[in-house]
């Protein structure tokens, strides 16, 4: 029996898949979102926007606070880790959490590496804002990517933009001659292995999620249409005016995304979004999206 | 050439669809009930029972499905399938489909961390034992008459069962290359099995 190989991880990523994983901070919340039908809840002390909005340190989440969320579902169960920082994510590991978020939304602890995904038996999921960054994360032993977007803002802008330009780059090496795939990799700063592989399948070697940004069924639709395999909603479902409403929409319009009537029906009288900050606006020092090397 | 479908409300369900297309055989994702119609047998992937319950209920496929299930339709449901297809549930607040006369444990082998892979022997489809995949996996606890177990691992827990028509698996043989208990379905489908 093997346990923790690189099939399991990315498996359980794979059957996430067509889900939305919600991020929760009480075991109230957790079971919100398990009954709107959640595939999985992240387990937070802030969500990103509150995150957002107190600066300071963001460090991984209290224990107490995840183990009460794990006690409350049945669903996946998963938790930020700063990046770089293994010795949070051993702890997180250790607490019995599903799956790891080396994330970009709490502050970084290495300016320069990642954490060596492949030492673990738990798998991990790393936000991209391109192609390039998504292998290197995967590389270092990720077994789900996800777009960064900007977490905490309501603004699908970065999100659908980061998605876009991994979906165009894969369109690109897959039309190319083997021959030119050495300097595409040099060009990407991803090993040449992986660019193969993506110039072979079409595809990412693991699955592929939205997140950053993503507040209404709509979003979420649009992303899925835009070839995310999954969503993340951080602040979009519990800073909503009616957050059980809400999460199930959101649920509906990720399965039904190709469906523009179910959306319609399910946009219906959802009461207030989040509030959206608009990007340019954001001071560039306090964007999360180019944290991660 | 038969027709398949394959429940698409959440979950694993695009790997089916693929191995399906590799046996020949065409195969549709299932949303919503009416795309029930037409089908030659049905399969209910995995993902998370709760999510993929929630929305058949939601979109009126839990009636349908019963139905077929009580004609002897050709089901196969894996991992979140099987805890679907069951009777009975430990761990879970939903209610089953009832396909098979089966009591499933859900996440019976505890957390991510202890999700395996393994070799099975499955006397049904002879050798070499099948490389299975078990991810925060159901085993079944007890079947009632009429439910054979396929394959159990070394400690007795039945992962593979058979009532009729249907067939329920607690990994996922859509994630390696070995088609043969698709093809132990399509078998059943054709009236071969």
């Amino acid at each position: 029996m093997d346990k923790g190989t690189w099939t399991v991880k990315c498996g359980l990523a794979q059957m996430l898949k067509g889900g939305v994983i919600m991020d929760v901070v009480t075991s109230e919340q957790a079971k919100i979102a398990e009954e709107a039908g959640a595939c999985a809840v992240m387990a937070l002390e802030r969500v990103p926007a509150d995150i957002r909005a107190d600066g300071g340190v963001a460090r991984m989440a209290d224990p107490t606070v995840i183990e009460a969320i794990k006690e409350a579902v049945s669903i996946p169960l998963m938790a930020k880790c700063r990046i770089g920082h293994f010795v949070e994510a051993q702890a997180l590991e250790a607490l019995g959490v599903d799956f790891l978020d080396e994330s970009e939304v709490l502050t970084p602890a290495d300016e320069s590496h990642h954490i060596w995904k492949h030492d673990f038996k738990v798998p991990f999921v790393c936000g991209c804002r391109d192609l390039g960054e998504a292998l290197r994360r995967i590389a270092e032993g990720a077994a789900m990517i996800r777009t960064k977007g900007e977490a905490g803002t309501g603004n699908i802008v970065e999100a659908v933009r980061h998605m876009r330009a991994v979906m165009d780059e894969m369109r690109k090496i897959k039309s190319m001659t083997t021959d030119e795939l050495t300097a595409e990799a040099k060009a990407l700063g991803a090993s040449l292995e992986l660019v193969t592989e993506v110039h072979e399948t079409g595809k990412l070697p693991v699955v592929n999620f939205a997140a950053g940004g993503i507040a209404t069924p709509a979003d979420a639709a649009l992303m899925m249409q835009l070839g995310a395999e999954g969503v993340f909603v951080g602040s979009g479902i519990f800073k909503a005016s009616d957050p059980e409403q809400r999460a199930r929409a959101i649920v509906k319009a990720t399965t039904h995304y190709r469906d523009p009537e179910i959306i319609a029906e399910v946009s219906k009288g959802l009461g207030a979004a989040m509030p959206g900050i608009d990007i340019k606006t954001i001071p560039q020092d306090e964007l999360l999206a180019p944290r991660g090397w | 050439m038969k027709k398949i479908g394959v429940l698409a409300q959440q979950g694993a369900f695009v790997e089916h669809i693929a191995v399906l297309r590799c046996l020949e055989v065409e195969a549709f994702p299932v949303r919503v009930a009416e795309e029930l119609e037409g089908l030659d047998g049905l399969i209910i992937p995995g993902g998370e029972s709760t999510s993929i319950g929630i929305l058949m209920e939601e979109y009126a496929l839990v009636e349908p499905v019963r139905r077929l299930a009580k004609q002897g339709f050709p089901i196969m449901g894996t991992c979140a399938g099987m805890i679907l297809m069951a009777k009975r549930i430990s761990g879970l607040h939903l209610e089953p489909l009832g396909a098979m006369d089966m009591d499933v444990r859900r996440n019976a082998f505890g957390r991510q961390v202890e999700s395996f892979e393994t070799e099975v022997e499955i006397p049904v489809i002879g050798e070499p034992p099948f490389h299975a995949v078990f991810i925060r996996a159901p085993y079944i606890e007890k079947v009632g008459d009429g439910v054979d177990i396929l394959a159990r691992l070394p400690n007795g827990s039945g992962v593979a069962a058979r009532q009729g028509s249907m067939v329920a698996l607690a990994f996922h043989p859509e994630l390696t290359n070995d088609l043969r208990l698709h093809s132990y379905f399509l078998d059943i489908v054709c009236g071969k099995g």
